[in-house]
């Protein structure tokens, strides 16, 4: 059809021509139009995990932090590893990065050497948390009634301890090292994962989806495989992610007392401790690496563990 | 509510026992702890331990000894001053961690809760980007960093206050503000995310139609709701807030509980380390319970549940 | 009979990350004093954005009133700065909402959340309030309001938490009450009792009321007048006699036919077909072509002029013109 003068809908009111009054053809768009094409949770999640910047610098930060425990002393000036006596409590060189230690040792090998404990401290006590916090949490959710009941009081009554405190009594009684650390940590960390896990379980168990597939006669372990365990997974990592700091802070916090890696071996709550009765000389150094570096950790992880619960968090899926 | 308040009485006083026997057999079991082990320890300590700890009589009857002693509030005696007890200890020593912890712990809450609201308020404007910042570097920075930072930079190299111990108000300011910056951050960060959900609730929106001012609208209608999710974190605060003493006390050299207790740890004062842990564990239990009591108070519904049940 | 308040070709705007959604667009009706006028249509057709704009309860960011007119009392609402229109809300016009569930505050006692409106206004006693308080909880049926007044929203059923609802409401004597789909939320049989308080409750005061629901049987039950909206419009406008026996606009009668109807025998349910337009990008013609089976080439092109059906019926449907009747003679 023509239209002679203008194609104009403006608002001023417009010429109407007469052959417009003829029925509208049929329009396929008009029909049940935009369908979004689907995207998985995780890729969905990802996308939006890229799209929050704090959490991308956390995550890039954390990244560059394993790369340096890895290759940090390695890199370090071959001059630096020696340690040499005289060269005690230098500042910050072309030769010591990071200066020396009273003991003449370079701070920056130290400095990554204490990385590689404190990340593998966080990392273990989160590995604890998540297979016996999983394991307890999902028998007591899964099984429900007596089993329960009886498995929840247990953990209530740990919950009620408190947690620094049982580590401190733990280290004590324990040979002090890095492994009587992990044990101290978990010891009663994972009760926070195993009630997590229990309720996700326990509310997941009776939607629609695993009702129906236990209909099917699906045998227990594949609807705990297919169904509980994809469903429970964004909220038991955002949890293993903030249980990773929490631990890096106890382990800073027990080396910081005395009571946690024990020399020769360094972590930074350890090299912190050392250096308090250093800064008020003005040895600024001794301090600022490792407290610099532990609270670069802490703040890459608790942002990531931010980033992850948005980005996971299914209700916000649009 | 009065049942509920029993039963969670109850649990406490489990928790609790739990501790002690803990405490007692883990130091039993430890090879070389002065209750297994005579050598490192003066005939005068010792005389006191055998007789405080019936060292002499079965273990069995030690334990029975040792919880009606603590029911007594009775800690028993230090094992490197043998004119010392527990109970001397936590007499000198606990005024002042109180003094430092109930600071703190007002600052904490009350600078939290106002940078919270403020954050949420102003969302997504400067105010909430700087409130939230100051969060995620008090989350992320330790305490004890954060004590010798302030040493460092406002004690030594600006000399505005002075570097450590417990005299004068000026002494309290850097203790009180490395421990309290952590759990302020945790309140902000709480504080924020609450008030903007209940600020999205329809009862606010109700409060709007029949005309109140802002200022009603945020401080009678939405705080409370708000802070409902905070009273239940203050537990762990306050247990945050009470280990966090054990360093700050020992970096500022503060006569407290908290610099007793890490010494008796680093000369493994046995038991002083069971007394104290001991201690420490019923009162952080019983502010638990406290705060179960508030919010029991500050939520009406909680009442209904046991009482009338709808 | 006395116009009360007046709403002029009124414009809202949401913006939104993904562009300027244009929620209301043109609205134009007015209420009488003591009348009942229903506003109704399907979720997302802009009736509860247009009763907020009259209260000024639009949240600023994001949206905002971008034209028209809101008169009441000679005051252009629209135009008010918040601190005047405060004086205005629960005390002249007030509002009640969809869920009484939520709306009412958990940790304040109903005495509390009732009084404080009429406190705020009339700056009167607290044992005036409390006086107030009673007889108004007497008003909406609530039984030993003396006892209640000290209990919290959780201790009362759902239709007893709406008329303490309509009670915080109507505490202030408003002569207008706007209410949100106010008995969606609610079982059937209390919907009634609800609808029956209304009807009391006008004839008792006087108070004019804009009803806004997508429940034509709540619309047959209460309303004077009612005003059919779509895409952010109204798109016919009558008594609620004219709308429901001689509907003109094909959405309008699409809407009365997806409802069940007792007074004719095998009627069949017809839905309507499609989705409502996508407001970020609203058609320049009629909002409803896509889903009109009477639709013109000029329904796409060009929003269709107003017609007069009676004193009050209007409608805005191109079928109306001359010209259309060719077209589909024997369909329409």
């Amino acid at each position: 059809m023509e239209a002679p003068k203008q194609q104009d809908t403006s608002y001023t009111q417009p010429n109407i021509l007469d052959e417009w009054f003829v029925p509208k053809k049929a329009n396929k768009d008009d029909a049940e139009a935009v369908v979004r094409p689907s995207v998985s949770y995780w890729k969905d999640a990802w996308h939006r995990l890229l799209k929050n910047k704090l959490a991308m610098l956390g995550l890039v930060c954390l990244v560059l932090l394993v790369l340096m425990a890895a290759f940090g002393p390695i890199i370090a000036p071959d001059s630096a590893k020696t340690t040499v006596l005289q060269n005690q409590n230098q500042p910050p060189s072309f030769e010591h990065w990071f200066g020396t230690d009273e003991l003449g040792r370079d701070v920056f090998t130290r400095t990554w050497e204490g990385a590689r404990i404190s990340l593998f401290v966080g990392v273990m006590a989160a590995l604890i948390d998540f297979i016996i916090g999983v394991t307890y949490g999902g028998i007591a959710g899964y099984k429900g009634g007596r089993t329960d009941h009886y498995m929840m009081r247990f953990v209530e009554i740990l919950y009620g301890l408190p947690y620094l405190l049982v580590v401190i009594l733990i280290s004590v009684v324990l040979e002090p090292g890095l492994f009587s650390i992990i044990i101290a940590l978990s010891i009663t960390g994972w009760v926070g994962m195993a009630r997590m896990v229990r309720g996700q379980v326990l509310q997941i168990k009776n939607y629609e989806f695993v009702l129906a597939s236990q209909t099917f006669g699906t045998k227990t372990s594949r609807i705990i495989r297919k169904n509980l365990l994809p469903n429970t997974m964004g909220p038991i990592i955002v949890q293993m992610t903030l249980t990773v700091p929490s631990a890096i802070f106890a382990e800073a916090f027990l080396s910081f007392l005395g009571i946690g890696i024990q020399p020769p071996y360094a972590s930074w709550g350890s090299m912190a401790n050392d250096a308090l009765p250093v800064i008020l000389s003005g040895d600024w150094w001794r301090l600022f690496f490792p407290a610099f570096f532990i609270s670069l950790t802490m703040f890459s992880f608790n942002v990531l563990g931010d980033g992850l619960q948005d980005a996971l968090d299914p209700k916000l899926r649009r | 509510m009065a049942t509920y308040l029993i039963k969670r009485f109850f649990a406490m006083i489990v928790t609790l026992w739990l501790i002690i026997t803990l405490t007692f057999f883990l130091m039993h079991a430890l090879p070389g702890s002065p209750f297994n082990d005579e050598r490192n320890t003066s005939e005068a300590v010792q005389k006191n331990l055998i007789a405080h700890f019936n060292l002499d009589q079965p273990v069995s009857v030690q334990y029975i000894e040792y919880l009606k002693s603590i029911v007594q509030f009775d800690f028993g005696p230090s094992i490197k001053k043998s004119s010392q007890t527990v109970n001397d200890l936590l007499g000198r020593g606990f005024p002042v961690s109180f003094e430092l912890g109930m600071v703190t712990l007002v600052v904490a809450i009350l600078s939290g809760i106002l940078l919270g609201v403020l954050a949420a308020l102003k969302h997504n404007g400067v105010i909430d980007y700087l409130a939230m910042t100051i969060a995620v570097l008090g989350i992320s920075v330790p305490n004890f960093v954060l004590a010798t930072l302030l040493i460092q930079q406002v004690a030594v190299n600006w000399e505005l206050l002075p570097v450590a111990t417990w005299k004068s108000w000026r002494h309290m300011v850097l203790p009180t503000l490395a421990l309290a910056t952590g759990p302020m951050a945790i309140i902000a960060r709480l504080t924020r995310s609450s008030m903007l959900e209940v600020l999205t609730q329809d009862y606010i929106l109700t409060a709007k139609a029949k005309g109140l001012t802002p200022f009603k609208i945020v401080f009678k209608h939405a705080l409370k709701n708000a802070l409902l999710p905070v009273v239940t974190v203050l537990g762990a605060l306050a247990a945050g807030i009470l280990t966090g003493t054990f360093v700050i006390e020992k970096i500022f050299a503060i006569p407290g509980m908290g610099k007793y207790f890490v010494d008796s740890i680093n000369n493994r004062d046995y038991p002083v380390i069971m007394g104290t842990t001991i201690f420490y564990s019923a009162l952080l239990i019983f502010l638990l319970f406290l705060v179960d009591v508030a919010y029991g108070i500050l939520d009406p519904r909680i009442k209904l549940h046991k009482k009338e049940g709808r | 009979m006395e116009k009360i308040l007046q709403v002029k070709n009124l414009h809202v705007s949401f913006r939104t990350y993904g562009g300027e959604v244009k929620a209301v667009r043109g609205v134009t009706f007015d209420l009488h004093k003591g009348e009942t006028i229903a506003i109704v249509g399907e979720s997302g057709c802009g009736k509860s954005v247009t009763a907020k704009s009259i209260m000024g309860l639009i949240p600023n960011p994001p949206g905002k009133i971008t034209d028209g007119k809101i008169l009441f009392k000679g005051k252009d609402l629209a135009k008010l700065p918040d601190r005047e229109l405060r004086k205005i809300r629960g005390a002249d016009i007030s509002m009640i909402f969809q869920d009484p569930m939520t709306a009412l505050n958990p940790t304040l006692t109903i005495g509390e959340q009732i009084m404080e409106g009429i406190i705020q206004h009339h700056k009167i006693a607290r044992s005036d309030a409390r006086k107030k308080a009673l007889e108004i909880l007497e008003l909406v049926g609530i039984p030993s309001p003396k006892s209640r007044l000290k209990q919290y929203p959780h201790q009362f059923s759902g239709g007893m938490r709406q008329r303490i609802v309509i009670a915080l409401a109507l505490i202030c004597e408003p002569e207008v009450m706007i209410a949100d789909e106010p008995t969606t939320a609610l079982d059937v049989t209390i919907q009634a009792q609800i609808l029956d308080l209304f009807r009391d409750i006008q004839k008792k005061t006087g108070v004019s009321i804009i009803l806004i629901t997508h429940d034509l049987g709540v619309v047959a039950q209460v309303a004077d007048r009612v005003a059919v909206m779509y895409g952010g419009k109204i798109i016919e406008t009558g008594t609620k006699r004219e709308i429901f026996y001689e509907p003109q606009h094909p959405y309008t009668k699409g809407l009365l036919n997806s409802v069940p109807r007792i007074d004719i025998e095998d009627a069949e349910l017809v839905p309507i077909a499609g989705t409502p337009p996508d407001l970020f990008a609203p058609p320049a013609g009629c909002p409803f072509v896509a889903r009109c089976e009477y639709a013109m080439e000029v329904c796409d092109r060009i929003y269709p002029t107003q017609t007069l059906k009676g004193n009050e019926h209007q409608v805005y449907c191109w079928l109306q013109d001359v010209r259309a009747k060719t077209s589909f003679a024997t369909k329409w």
